[in-house]
C-alpha cells in the first residue's frame, strides 16, 4: 500500500500538501480522517475508541515519544514499592488496532488549512483533530525555578528521568533530613497527587528513616481528600508531616537551587531534598493550534470536547478546562471515549448524544492504605459540572480492612486502564 | 444472549442506523464506557473488581439499584450508582450485556 505522507515527503511536502487538500483524498479511503496529537492516557484512549466505534475512520496518532511513561503509581516508584518497568508502555496494541503511528512532535497546526505540521518535516492533514497534549511545567512562574534548577530539585510531575532522579535523592539522604515539598495553586495536574507523594515518602522515612521530617509548603489553603490525609498522617505518621496552607505563609516565592533553599512570605526553608511542583499548563501544542485561552488551557465544549476556540479541533485531557472534573488519567480516558463517540458521530452525520462521565482517584496513604475520590459529571450551561448527590470520598471513619480494599482496587484500576489505553 | 436473539439486535441496529452502525455495535448509551477505566473489558487482567461485559443486564441493573439505595455494601460504587438515572442505569446494563470480552493479541 501507498503511503501518502510518505509520497508527501518525497515530492516536497508544502507544495503538494498545497494542491490536494488532504482531508479531501483521505475520505475517498473511507469516513474521515482523525489526528490525535499526544499518546498519553487522553489521546491513546481516544484513537482507540475512534476505531472501536468506526473501524472506517483513518486514525493518525502523533507521539514524541516511542515509550509511555505513565505518571499514576509514579509515587510508588520514588518510594522503592515499584519499578520504573511497570511505569512504561509501548504502542504496539494501538497498531495492531489499525492506528497509524508517527513518533514525531507536532509542531504546529493550522486550523483553516486543518494540517498538522511535525517537527521531522511530515504534514498531516485532517476532518478531526483532537489535541491531548497533557501539561507543561511553566518556566516562568516560579523565581528560580528552572529547567536547569528541576536537576536540583526535581519536580517528578512528568515521569521517566525526574521521577527516578527524585528516587535517588531520597536513598541518598541522611536519617535526620528534611523533605520539603512544594504544591502549586489549582488547577494543576492531578489535585491529590502532591499530598499522595507525601504519604508515600512518609512512610519511607518512617521505615527507613525514622528521625527526618517533611515539610510541605502549600499555595492554596485546601486540597483534594483533605480530611482523609490530614486523618490518615495523624493515625499513621505522628509528627513526621508538617503542611503549611497559604494562609499561613505556605506559599512558596522563589527558590535557589544552589542552596536548596526555598522561600516564602514569611521563611526561608532549607532543605535536604526538595521536590518542586511549579505550576502548569496545557502542552505547549496546544497554544500553538491556537485553542488555549489565556488561562493556558484550553476552553471546550462539554458534549463533543470541541474547542470554542478554533473549528474542528478536540480537545482532551489534562489540557482541556473540563469544569468540575480534575485532571486526571481517569477522567482524561473518560473524556477520550465520549468525545471519540462524539466524533464518530459528527463524521457520519448523527445527532450527538450527552454524555455522563465519571472520575475515580485512588491515592495510597501506605502500600495497603487506599482512599478514593468519585464524582460523575455531564453537560450543563456549557461546562461539565457534578451530577448533583453523586460522588465524594472515602468515608472518614472506616476499619482498615475498608482502606486495605481501596488499596487493592487502586491496583486493579492501574491494571485494567494501562491495559485498556496501551495493552 | 443466545445467538439468534444477538444476531436480530445487531440487524435492527444497523436497520436504525440507515446500514451505517459500526461493525463493532451500536454506540455506547452515557456514561457506559467511563466503567472499563475499573472494570476490565480486555481479557486476560487479574483485579479484584468484577467484570461488567456479558453479564445479564437484569443483575446489572439489581446491583447498580442496590449501590444506589445504599443497600449493597460498597467502597466506590455507591457514589457512583447515585449520578445515574434508573432509565440510564437500564441502558448501560443492556448495553453491556450485549458486548463481549475484547481480544488483545
Ligand atoms: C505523581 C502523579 C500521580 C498521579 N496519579 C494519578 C492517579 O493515581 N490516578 C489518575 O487518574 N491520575 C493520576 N495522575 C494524573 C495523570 O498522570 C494525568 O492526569 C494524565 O496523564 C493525563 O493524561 P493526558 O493524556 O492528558 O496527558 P499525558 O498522559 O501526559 O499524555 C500526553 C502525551 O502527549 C505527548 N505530547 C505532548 N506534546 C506533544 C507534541 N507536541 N507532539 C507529540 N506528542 C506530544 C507526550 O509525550 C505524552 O505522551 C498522576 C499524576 C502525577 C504527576
Amino acid at each position: 500500500m501507498v503511503d501518502r505522507r510518505e509520497i508527501l515527503k518525497l515530492a516536497g511536502a508544502a507544495a503538494l500538501a498545497a494542491a490536494l487538500p488532504a482531508p479531501a483524498l483521505a475520505q475517498s479511503k473511507g469516513r474521515g480522517q482523525v489526528v490525535v496529537i499526544g499518546g498519553g492516557f487522553a489521546g491513546a484512549s481516544c484513537a482507540r475508541a475512534l476505531k472501536r466505534f468506526d473501524p472506517r475512520l483513518a486514525v493518525t496518532l502523533v507521539e514524541a515519544e516511542r515509550v509511555f511513561t505513565a505518571c499514576p503509581f509514579s509515587n510508588g516508584v520514588i518510594v522503592g514499592l515499584r519499578s520504573m518497568a511497570d511505569q512504561r508502555f509501548g504502542y504496539q496494541g494501538l497498531a495492531q488496532d489499525g492506528i497509524a503511528l508517527r513518533f514525531a512532535a507536532a509542531t504546529a497546526v493550522d486550523p483553516q488549512a486543518r494540517r498538522v505540521t511535525l517537527a521531522d518535516g511530515g504534514i498531516l492533514g485532517y476532518d478531526r483533530l483532537v489535541v491531548a497534549p497533557g501539561i507543561d511545567l511553566r518556566w516562568d512562574a516560579l523565581p528560580g525555578y528552572t529547567e536547569e534548577a528541576a536537576q536540583r530539585m526535581p519536580h517528578a510531575w512528568k515521569a521517566g528521568e525526574q521521577t527516578l532522579l527524585l528516587q535517588r535523592q531520597l536513598a541518598a539522604m541522611e536519617d535526620g533530613g528534611v523533605v520539603v515539598i512544594a504544591a502549586p495553586a489549582n488547577p494543576f495536574r492531578c489535585p491529590p497527587g502532591p499530598y499522595e507523594r507525601a504519604s508515600l515518602i512518609a512512610w519511607y522515612l518512617k521505615t527507613h528513616k525514622p528521625r527526618s521530617k517533611l515539610l510541605i509548603l502549600d499555595a492554596k489553603d485546601a486540597f483534594s481528600k483533605q480530611r482523609l490525609f490530614q486523618g490518615a498522617w495523624t493515625e499513621l505518621y505522628p509528627d513526621l508531616i508538617e503542611w503549611v496552607p497559604l494562609s499561613q505563609g505556605g506559599k512558596v516565592t522563589s527558590v535557589d537551587a544552589a542552596s536548596l533553599t526555598l522561600v516564602t512570605d514569611f521563611a526561608t526553608h532549607k532543605a535536604a531534598v526538595a521536590n518542586v511542583i511549579p505550576p502548569q499548563q496545557a502542552g505547549r501544542v496546544a497554544q500553538r493550534a491556537g485553542v488555549a485561552d489565556r488561562s493556558g488551557w484550553c476552553p471546550i465544549e462539554p458534549v463533543s470536547f470541541q474547542s470554542t476556540l478554533q473549528p474542528g479541533i478536540h480537545v482532551i485531557g489534562d489540557a482541556a478546562i473540563a469544569g468540575a472534573m480534575p485532571k486526571s488519567a481517569f477522567a482524561a480516558n473518560a473524556q477520550a471515549k465520549a468525545c471519540a463517540a462524539a466524533i464518530a458521530g459528527l463524521l457520519a452525520g448523527r445527532p450527538l448524544e450527552e454524555p455522563r462521565l465519571i472520575n475515580t482517584c485512588y491515592s495510597l496513604v501506605a502500600p495497603d492504605y487506599g482512599i478514593s475520590i468519585a464524582g460523575v459529571y455531564h453537560p450543563a450551561g456549557g461546562q461539565l459540572i457534578d451530577v448533583e448527590g453523586a460522588g465524594g470520598i472515602s468515608p472518614l471513619e472506616a476499619p482498615r480492612s475498608v482502606r486495605q480494599q481501596e488499596a487493592q482496587y487502586a491496583d486493579g484500576w492501574f491494571k485494567t486502564i494501562t491495559a485498556e489505553v496501551f495493552g | 444472549m443466545e445467538p439468534v436473539k444477538a444476531a436480530l439486535a445487531v440487524v435492527v441496529l444497523l436497520v436504525l442506523a440507515g446500514g451505517d452502525a459500526a461493525a463493532s455495535g451500536p454506540p455506547p448509551p452515557p456514561g457506559a464506557t467511563a466503567c472499563s477505566g475499573c472494570h476490565a473489558a480486555t481479557a486476560g487482567i487479574v483485579t479484584p473488581v468484577p467484570r461488567l461485559v456479558g453479564r445479564k443486564p437484569a443483575d446489572l441493573v439489581a446491583a447498580l439499584q442496590d449501590f444506589k439505595a445504599g443497600r449493597r455494601p460498597a467502597t466506590v460504587m455507591d457514589r457512583i450508582a447515585k449520578g445515574f438515572s434508573d432509565a440510564e442505569i437500564a441502558a448501560i446494563a443492556v448495553w453491556y450485556g450485549e458486548q463481549r470480552p475484547e481480544r488483545r493479541r
